[in-house]
Parts: structure tokens; C-alpha cells; sequence
């Protein structure tokens, strides 16, 4: 962490020479500061403000004050979305300890392991439109794919996908797919960077196997584990493509999570609810904001270490 | 090393582990090699149920061929194409500026600045679609791969000054300082000094954003209608809709759309697990 001290006066005389180094910065920024605020920050405000109206997206948006707030109290549909995003945030936590299983398994210099990594990561690269595709024709009962497994656990194949009760979860595991390789990949990483000369030492003195993973590979895994939390906990909440993929939200509205219901309001059949539709986005940014403080407030921590 | 390296456990172990590895990977990689197999399966498979068993009949080039003969996907593919490298150019331009601004100058809000271009880029896409849809619908730009490829530089900005930033911060600065001594303004110091020690920055974003952009479907279906601006990832979910248990196309489909990203990840991939892993070593 470098601090600065900056020359006293370094331009020379002029206005220009004088005043470059408190301007420069803002010079620096103003494009990409201009794109992000009209493209990003306003329109956060401008979605919470709309979030109070009644808007069809093309005439006057009338102020309805919190009626839409009101009525997604009692909105069943909003309360299984919810219900289900926080099924996606839990499940796809289960990401980090198989990312870290994986990651630990990999983690050997054998012949081709570079290629063997790289292949394990794969998944990640391929878009999740493709991911969904491929596992939404996997659940399919009539074409047998998930056919073995589920003779191996002595049962007749549930169409998943077609089960209000299973659906979910069979989303979220498709989910966990490429996020577990990511999640390895970010462990590969942290167990390249282990300190030998502690886990010498810790060997000399017989430390068990478990116990030199849990007091010292843990924890010097921990910035690894800070980014896998993140990514993945923001990732689950941003959960969409794979629903509109694999299910678009069915059966009967059972697989939907709020970034889903909330388009299905604004833009679809449902009609071009776009009040309705922002105070559900407003709501999942809430619970996402709310994150994203503690996220700042341990970057601003190491900031300052 | 941790755990223990395999050389160093008794011979049995050492077999499994040998053997283990690559059947471990092959069942990782089950489902896309279910798909491959597929992408070059005929007919008569499809009818078979034969999803796991060799094929058949090998139609690689009817399939792929019908894939590119009779639907637009070579028209869905340029268009990803169009969107992501403009961004890719654009995000890493404006992110190379501000990084610059927030990694060597030290002034009151840096810190804020830092944090609206971290926090924004974590938001869930829900809270911007409605008024960035209607700013594209104002501007003129809804439904055309410049509305599209100005959103996405605009979004990415985001996380790749904050790569940027970070990487700067690592650069020695008495470089800087001596540059400045010897009377070089600040856009000099920034040509000369810092972006010439930014291409290793550079390529691991450029991989890293044209791969985020070209998988991106919400905001492909959010901002475009029609065919003549659609990228790859919101086509493939339309002809999916057309291909009835045409399963052979689907999975042809979906590996010409996922090719590009696979092949820059296989040839640049210390650079993009560079880009992915930024941070994950220190504290």
C-alpha cells in the first residue's frame, strides 16, 4: 500500500502547471465516471423512485405512494420468489466447500495436472444459456439421461423439472455446475500461495493431517474464501438466465426467484407493469445492498491493513 | 504444499489416486460430452433414446451444416462478435483512465469513487432494466447492437477500473515521481510511465470481458428484438424454441456458441485465471 507525498509544485508557474494534479484526477475519470452514472447509478435511483408509481412503460406514471409495496406483501407469487431466491443463495453456497474439495484433490504435481485443471475449469467459460440447455434436456424423463441415476437410488425418474416441489433445487444444482469450478479455480490459487516454511513447521511438530488443514491452511485460505463468498452469494442473487432457461419460471410460476418475477412483471404477457416490477427489483437490491456494505466495509478494512 | 504431495504416499494410494484422476474428469465432464457425442448424432439416435451409447451414424457436417444453412446463426454469432470486442475496447479504454486516476492520485473522494465503481458492479441487473431500457428507447438505441455495446462498456467499466486500480497500486511509484521531476506533465506520465506497464493488465481483462459480454443473455433480450442485432446466447434460446426435440441441433447449436470463449480461454489462460483470481492470494 504505497501513500504518496506529492511534489509541492512540479508543473512550474502556470495555471495549468499549478492546478494538474487536483485536477487530473477528474480529468482521468470523467468518461468512464459519465458512462457508469447514467448507465448504472442513476438509473438505480431512478428504478427505486419508479417503484412508487403505477407506470405502463409508455403514457404518465401516476404516484401510487406505497401501494406496491402494499400489495407485494400479500402477492403469494412474490413470496415463493423470495422464498426461492434464498433457496439459490443457500444452495449455491455449497459451491465454496466443493470448489475447495476439488481444488484440494487437484492440487498435486502429476503428469498433465496443468491440463486436468484447466478441463476441471472449463464449465465456467461456456455460457449459461448453454449450461441450461444442456441440463434442461438432461432432466427430461422421456430421454433417459437421468434415468441410471436415479435406478441407482432405487427409483422411478421424477420429470424435475415438471415438479413443483423438486424444481428448484434442480435449477440450483445445474447452477452449481460452473460455479464450483470457479470456486476451485479461485482455491488453486490460494493453495499456490500457502507459506511452505508453515506447513514445515507445522509437520515437524506432528501436526495431524486435519488439524494443519484446519488451523493452518484455512486460514491462510481466507482471501480466497472472502472472493468465493462474494461471487457466489452475488452470483445466486443475480440468479436468471438458468430460470428463464430451464423452466422460465414454471411450473405454475414454482421456480421463479425475484430477478425473474421481477421481468415477468415489467415485460411480458402479464403486462407492462414496470411500477410493480421495480419494487420488486427494489427489494432484491435492497437485500443485495445490504451485502454489498459488508463487502465495502471488509475491502476498506484491508484498505487500511 | 498442502495437501501432502501423492509422491509421498504409499504405492496403492498412489495407483488409485493415478487412475482416479482422469475417471474423476470424465464424470465431471459428462455433460458436455453427452452433448458433443449428440451435436453429431442422426435421426435415428434421437428415436433410439441413444444419448450415452456411441452414435450410429456420424452427421457431423449435416448437422452442423443445417445449423448454419437454415437458421441465422451465423448472423447471431457476428453480432456477439460486434458487441463484444467494441466493449472490450471501450470498458478497458475508460477503465485504464480511471484506474490510473484512482491508483496513483490521492484526493478526498477517492475512496467513494472507488467504491460506486465496485458496489455498482455487484447490483443485480434487475434495478437498471427498466430505465436503461428506457433511455435506450429515448436515445434511439433500443434494439441495435450500439445500444447494447454502449450499456455493456458502460457496466464493465465498473469492474475493470477496480481490476485496474488495483493493478496500478502494485506498480512501483517512483517511477512516477522521477517522471514528474524531470518535468513530465500528467497525461505524460500516464502515456509513458503507466501504460506501458499495463499490458500484462490489459490482456488478462480483455479476456475476461469479452467472455462476460459474449455469455450475456439477460440484457441480450432485455435491449434487442430482432434477428438483425441478436448475439448468440438470445438466438440459441429462440431456435431452441423452433427445434423441437431436435436434440442434435440444440447441441450443435450450443457448442458453436460457447466455441469462442473456450478457445480464448484455452490460449490465453494464465491470463484469464490471472483476471478471475485477483486477489485470492492476499490479504
Amino acid at each position: 500500500m504505497p501513500t504518496h507525498p506529492l511534489p509541492a509544485n512540479p508543473g512550474g508557474p502556470d495555471w495549468w502547471g499549478r492546478h494538474q494534479l487536483r485536477l487530473a484526477p477528474w480529468l482521468f475519470l470523467a468518461p468512464a465516471l459519465l458512462l457508469f452514472t447514467v448507465y448504472v447509478l442513476a438509473p438505480i435511483v431512478q428504478s427505486i423512485a419508479l417503484s412508487f408509481y403505477d407506470w405502463d412503460g409508455l403514457g404518465q406514471p401516476t404516484w401510487i405512494g406505497i401501494a406496491n409495496y402494499l400489495e407485494l406483501a400479500t402477492d403469494p407469487d412474490f413470496r415463493i420468489a423470495l422464498r426461492n431466491t434464498l433457496i439459490w443463495v443457500a444452495g449455491y453456497l455449497l459451491a465454496i466447500p466443493a470448489g475447495l474439495g476439488l481444488a484440494l484433490l487437484l492440487n498435486q504435481t502429476v503428469f498433465g495436472i496443468r491440463a486436468i485443471k484447466s478441463l476441471f475449469f472449463f464449465p465456467f467459460v461456456i455460457s449459461q444459456v448453454v449450461i441450461g440447455l444442456v441440463f434442461s434436456w438432461f432432466f427430461n424423463p422421456d430421454l433417459g439421461l437421468v434415468e441410471p441415476l436415479f435406478r441407482l437410488f432405487g427409483q422411478a425418474p421424477i420429470a424435475v423439472l415438471a415438479d413443483e416441489d423438486w424444481v428448484t433445487y434442480a435449477v440450483v444444482l445445474a447452477g452449481l455446475y460452473p460455479q464450483i469450478a470457479y470456486c476451485m479455480i479461485l482455491y488453486l490459487t490460494g493453495l499456490n500461495g500457502l507459506r511452505a516454511d508453515l506447513l514445515e513447521a507445522a509437520r515437524l511438530d506432528g501436526a495431524a493431517h486435519w488439524t494443519l488443514f484446519w488451523h493452518i491452511v484455512l486460514p491462510q485460505l481466507r482471501p480466497a474464501t472472502f472472493i468465493a463468498v462474494v461471487v457466489t452469494v452475488i452470483g445466486s442473487l443475480r440468479s436468471y438466465d438458468m430460470v428463464a432457461i430451464m423452466t422460465a419460471g414454471g411450473p405454475y410460476g414454482s421456480s421463479r426467484v425475484l430477478a425473474y418475477y421481477m421481468v415477468e412483471r415489467s415485460l411480458s404477457e402479464y403486462g407492462f407493469r414496470m411500477g410493480y416490477g421495480t419494487a420488486i427489483a427494489t427489494v432484491l437490491f435492497a437485500i443485495t445492498l445490504g451485502y454489498i456494505v459488508w463487502v465495502l466495509w471488509r475491502i476498506r478494512q484491508q484498505e487500511r491493513a | 504444499m498442502f495437501p501432502t504431495p501423492i509422491q509421498q504416499a504409499a504405492p496403492a494410494w498412489q495407483l488409485l489416486y493415478r487412475i482416479g484422476l482422469p475417471l474423476a474428469l470424465l464424470l465431471w465432464l459428462l455433460p458436455l460430452i453427452a452433448v458433443a457425442l449428440t451435436s453429431v448424432r442422426g435421426a435415428a439416435d434421437m428415436a433410439a433414446g441413444n444419448f450415452w451409447g456411441w452414435p450410429s451414424q456420424w452427421q457431423l457436417l449435416a448437422n452442423y451444416g443445417q445449423l448454419f444453412d437454415g437458421t441465422p446463426l451465423l448472423r447471431y454469432l457476428g453480432n456477439s462478435l460486434l458487441v463484444a470486442l467494441p466493449t472490450v475496447v471501450g470498458a478497458v479504454a475508460l477503465a485504464c483512465l480511471a484506474g490510473f486516476a484512482l491508483g496513483v492520485y490521492r484526493f478526498k473522494a477517492n475512496l467513494l469513487v472507488f467504491f460506486l465503481f465496485v458496489g455498482g458492479n455487484f447490483v443485480p441487473f434487475q434495478i437498471l432494466m427498466v430505465p436503461v431500457r428506457d433511455l435506450s428507447l429515448r436515445l434511439g438505441l433500443y434494439d441495435s447492437l450500439s445500444g447494447l455495446v454502449l450499456f455493456h462498456i458502460a457496466f464493465q467499466s465498473g469492474f475493470c477500473t477496480f481490476f485496474m486500480r488495483n493493478f496500478i497500486r502494485e506498480l512501483p511509484f517512483e517511477l512516477i515521481e522521477a517522471a514528474r521531476i524531470e518535468g513530465a506533465n500528467e497525461w505524460q506520465v500516464f502515456r509513458r510511465i503507466v501504460l506501458p506497464l499495463m499490458r500484462p493488465a490489459l490482456a488478462a481483462l480483455a479476456v475476461l470481458v469479452f467472455t462476460f459480454v459474449w455469455n450475456d443473455y439477460f440484457w441480450a433480450t432485455v435491449l434487442i428484438q430482432g434477428d438483425h442485432a441478436m448475439p448468440v446466447t438470445a438466438g440459441l434460446k429462440a431456435l431452441n424454441g423452433a427445434w423441437v426435440a431436435q436434440w442434435q441441433l440444440v447441441s450443435a447449436g450450443s457448442i458453436v456458441a460457447a466455441l469462442p470463449p473456450v478457445l480464448i480461454f484455452f490460449l490465453m489462460q494464465k491470463q484469464f485465471i490471472a483476471g478471475l483470481t485477483l486477489g485470492a492470494t492476499k490479504g
